[in-house]
């Protein structure tokens, strides 16, 4: 006997906005126009603007389907293989951390998921202790902070004057939080600006951070990927790591292994002994249980495949080369373009100075929806544009769109 | 640890005489980390780690849910291993959408409703990918929580463990109902109904669709039909995890009557689908939430929220698993023999049940284990005491969860003897 319908209960629920970022996407993906250039998202593309798969991914996947391997679930940490081989790659195998247990390592949900476990583990452990994050940051670091119930607030980091690093401002704001806060730090390659502390700054940052009792977070997404070697884009966190901080690090092998769609990444906290680790893991589990159980097997089985194998090492490094490489000619290439058609004399320079994906034109929002509107470059409202979807090809176009946004609109 | 601690929120130092390892430089601080003990082994996922920790040749798993043949191995459906080759050297690695992959939830969306449910012609449904069933729970423990703060959850009793996680950890408030009955070893109805005609209107019901973990025990389809009933007199939602459609009897489209009877009833439900089992991709952590609403806007309006949860927790759901399943699910081919390989899995374990009631009733065993095949799926409530699991363990290495929950997954021709020998052994 059919009952009339309901009313749903969530007739109220009113309609998302779209995602800042992945929003851009979809945007660019509905335009038609030909010139269109897709500099949103951070994933990279080849100079025929196409998505890249890693040759050593595609071979491990191989190697993975020719093995014929389970698909039980993976415990709750994750696969041990992975977890010791991204703890790894992140200090060095030799490092004392390392050697001497002081690192619990959680297989994570990429960063965004390691991000969110850390999180979690502040809000639980930590209650009332506040996160500080840089201004401007990557967009979806408030958001996973206010879900875990984490209190944040915002360190200056961008200098528009300069569209450089304003560290005095840093360095006051973040001497002027309470003592015993968190920094939310990243690692190399900062998104959306792509402008990192020199190490003599990191130096004093961490200095900083002693005096105060801070306890670095590092988001490290990019290693490999900003300046195309593994060891050099770990340094600030192996410098912190080697004067002792504790400290929760995110990592994320999406770029630096194009694992964009298998989410793959790790949550490691340093800590003083073994035990501690042993303990801080247990409970770091016992946030992800709720919330997925275990993670995904794939991409784990993927990282530890290339990790494990010497030659599909050294080819996952010369691609890493490769990709950063091609980052760095555009960088070149966007820099020249501009440098010639602009004869005011404004300094482009900061185009080579910045690192990684990204660049932080310094365009304010309505510069930046003239590129989106008249000149169909799809970019985030803050200026950013992301040089993975850029290509030698068109760079002229972009240093028109952008010299006529930053000039002709206020 | 040296009492130089500060506790006043300011500084948080220990005396560094109190600094441990010797490679940990003299300015290292601590004092962040006391609050932190051990955490407990999960009571379910922690007997496959005392398990595998165990060396003795006799050892048997019947703790987590996860299907082995008759020789006690893992399996990969050969339709799955047919997807993947398919699926091979694909050039995509991208991000899903934050809602996952459209084709999977379509896909899903149908296996759950039907093909031609009048709510997915309407598009009625917002559908997202998620982790698996229990990342399709937490998405809607924290969707409830955040579009509805002062609803309940009512949970059943027993239910899986893991459901009050994560209703906790949404921080929705969480009451009880009866469920199962220990002196019948079968559903307490009249229990079930009593505690939730109390339930105030707009409070949120979790039911397992089919095949309830631990117990085994099921309503009937009158008993859903009343149940129904009650839920549109008293304004309450149904929340269906549906973790073993297939797995329960074979037949996917019975094991969903369930949802089937609510939804001709008019119901806007919200169900949680997992792939673990029915299709055995456990690690890969493939499932779909869908939320049945007035109208499409709402829907579409739902999913965003939905979007906006996940978002940060994770960003956008693993690709892999997803299109495994979708693979399979949109190949009439594999699809057939998808159905057939879920068939075998369960008649196997439904002859594993009939295996270990006769070896029971073999031994003379005075107790009543009529049970072991009334109830259904991969669970066994075997009413086995905390003590007598204990036993298990110890003297037999027979690994369970200390409710007593038998995995007849992990049951074989080759440890059904031995295992009833221990139980009769443990319960004389």
């Amino acid at each position: 006997m059919a009952v009339a319908v309901d009313v749903s209960r969530f007739e109220n629920v009113s309609m998302a906005p779209p995602d800042p970022i992945l929003g851009v996407s979809e945007a660019f993906k509905a335009d038609t126009d030909a010139t269109k250039l897709n500099l949103g998202v951070g994933a990279y593309r080849t100079e025929d603007l196409q998505p890249y798969v890693l040759k050593v991914v595609n071979k491990a996947e191989q190697l993975m389907l020719e093995r014929g391997e389970n698909k039980e679930y993976l415990p709750i940490e994750g696969l041990a293989a992975f977890n010791k081989a991204t703890a790894e790659l992140l200090l060095g195998a030799d490092n004392p951390v390392i050697k001497n247990g002081q690192i619990a390592t959680v297989q994570g949900l990429s960063g965004t998921g390691s991000l969110r476990l850390g999180a979690a583990f502040i809000a639980r452990y930590f209650p009332g202790v506040k996160v500080l994050i840089s201004s401007p940051t990557w967009g979806n670091h408030k958001n996973i902070l206010s879900d875990a119930g984490v209190p944040w607030s915002e360190y200056r980091y961008f200098d528009p004057q300069t569209v450089g690093l304003d560290f005095k401002g840093m360095i006051e704001d973040i001497k002027a939080a309470p003592n015993g806060s968190v920094i939310l730090l990243h690692g190399c390659a900062h998104n959306p600006t792509g402008i990192d502390p020199t190490p003599e700054q990191w130096e004093a940052i961490a200095d900083v951070l002693e005096e105060k009792g801070h306890m670095p977070f590092f988001d490290v997404a990019y290693q490999g990927f900003a300046s195309g070697s593994l060891d050099d884009d770990a340094s600030s966190v192996r410098k912190f790591a080697s004067r002792g901080f504790e400290m929760f690090v995110a990592q994320s092998y999406s770029k630096n292994l194009g694992l964009y769609a298998e989410r793959i990444g790790a949550i490691n906290v340093i800590l003083p002994t073994a035990d501690l680790a042993a303990r801080v893991k247990s409970q770091l589990k016992r946030l992800a249980r709720p919330m997925y159980s275990n993670p995904p097997v794939h991409g784990a089985r993927i990282v530890a495949n290339v990790v494990g194998d010497s030659v599909l090492f050294d080819e996952w490094r010369a691609e890493m080369q490769m990709m950063a490489g091609r980052i760095k000619g555009v960088r070149q290439k966007l820099y020249e373009a501009l440098l010639s058609k602009d004869k005011s004399g404004k300094d482009w320079s900061f185009i080579l100075k910045q690192i990684g994906m990204f660049s932080f034109t310094g365009l304010t929002k309505s510069q930046s929806d003239n590129m989106t509107d008249k000149w169909h470059v799809y970019m985030t409202k803050d200026g950013r544009i992301s040089l993975a979807g850029l290509n030698l090809a068109k760079c002229d176009y972009l240093a028109d769109a952008i010299i006529d946004s930053y000039y002709n609109v206020k | 640890m040296a009492s130089g601690l500060v506790r006043n929120g300011a500084k948080r130092f220990m005396s560094t005489a109190a600094a441990p390892a010797s490679s940990v430089p003299a300015g290292a601080r601590s004092g962040w980390w006391e609050a932190v003990q051990p955490a407990a082994r999960d009571p379910i996922l922690g007997v496959t780690e005392a398990f595998l920790a165990d060396s003795d040749p006799k050892k048997v798993n019947v703790g987590v849910g996860a299907y082995r043949n008759d020789e006690g191995k893992p399996v990969v459906l050969e339709c799955v291993r047919k997807a993947e080759q398919i699926i091979a050297g694909k050039q995509n690695m991208e991000y899903l959408p934050m809602g996952g992959l459209v084709k999977f939830n379509d896909l899903s969306v149908k296996l759950a409703y039907g093909d031609t449910a009048p709510v997915l012609e309407e598009k009625r449904v917002a559908a997202v990918q998620t982790l698996s069933g229990t990342g399709a729970c937490r998405l809607f423990a924290d969707f409830q929580k955040r579009f509805k703060p002062d609803s309940r959850i009512y949970i059943p009793v027993p239910t899986w463990a893991n459901h009050h996680n994560i209703w906790r950890d949404a921080r929705v408030e969480a009451h009880t109902f009866r469920y199962y009955k220990p002196s019948t070893r079968g559903l307490d109805f009249e229990g079930l109904m009593e505690d939730l005609k109390k339930a105030p209107e707009g409070s949120f019901v979790l039911l397992h669709a089919c095949a309830h973990n631990p117990t085994g025990v099921d309503p009937t389809a009158d008993q859903w039909k009343e149940m129904s009933q009650l839920f549109k007199s008293n304004g309450l939602f149904p929340f269906f995890d549906m973790a073993y459609q297939g797995f329960a009897s074979g037949d996917t489209v019975r094991d969903a009557q369930a949802i089937r009877i609510f939804m001709e009833d008019g119901h806007q439900l919200a169900c949680a689908q997992s792939f673990a089992k029915n299709m055995g991709l456990y690690g890969q952590r493939v499932g779909c939430l869908s939320v049945v609403c007035d109208n499409s806007q709402q829907a579409v309006n739902v999913k965003s929220q939905l979007q906006q949860i996940a978002r940060p927790m994770y960003s956008n759901p693993p690709l892999h698993g997803a299109q495994i399943v979708t693979t399979v699910l949109s190949d009439p081919e594999l699809k057939e023999q998808w159905y057939k390989e879920v068939k075998v899995m369960a008649d196997r374990i439904i002859g594993m049940r009939e295996a270990l009631k006769s070896n029971l009733e073999k031994l003379g065993s005075s107790l009543p284990w009529k049970h072991i095949t009334e109830q259904i799926g991969m669970f066994c409530y075997s009413g086995l005491t905390e003590d007598q699991v204990d036993r298990l363990t110890k003297e037999f290495h027979i690994y369970m969860t200390r409710n007593g929950r038998i995995s007849m997954a992990g049951v074989t021709t080759g440890n059904v003897e031995y295992l009833a020998n221990a139980i009769h052994e443990v319960t004389k």
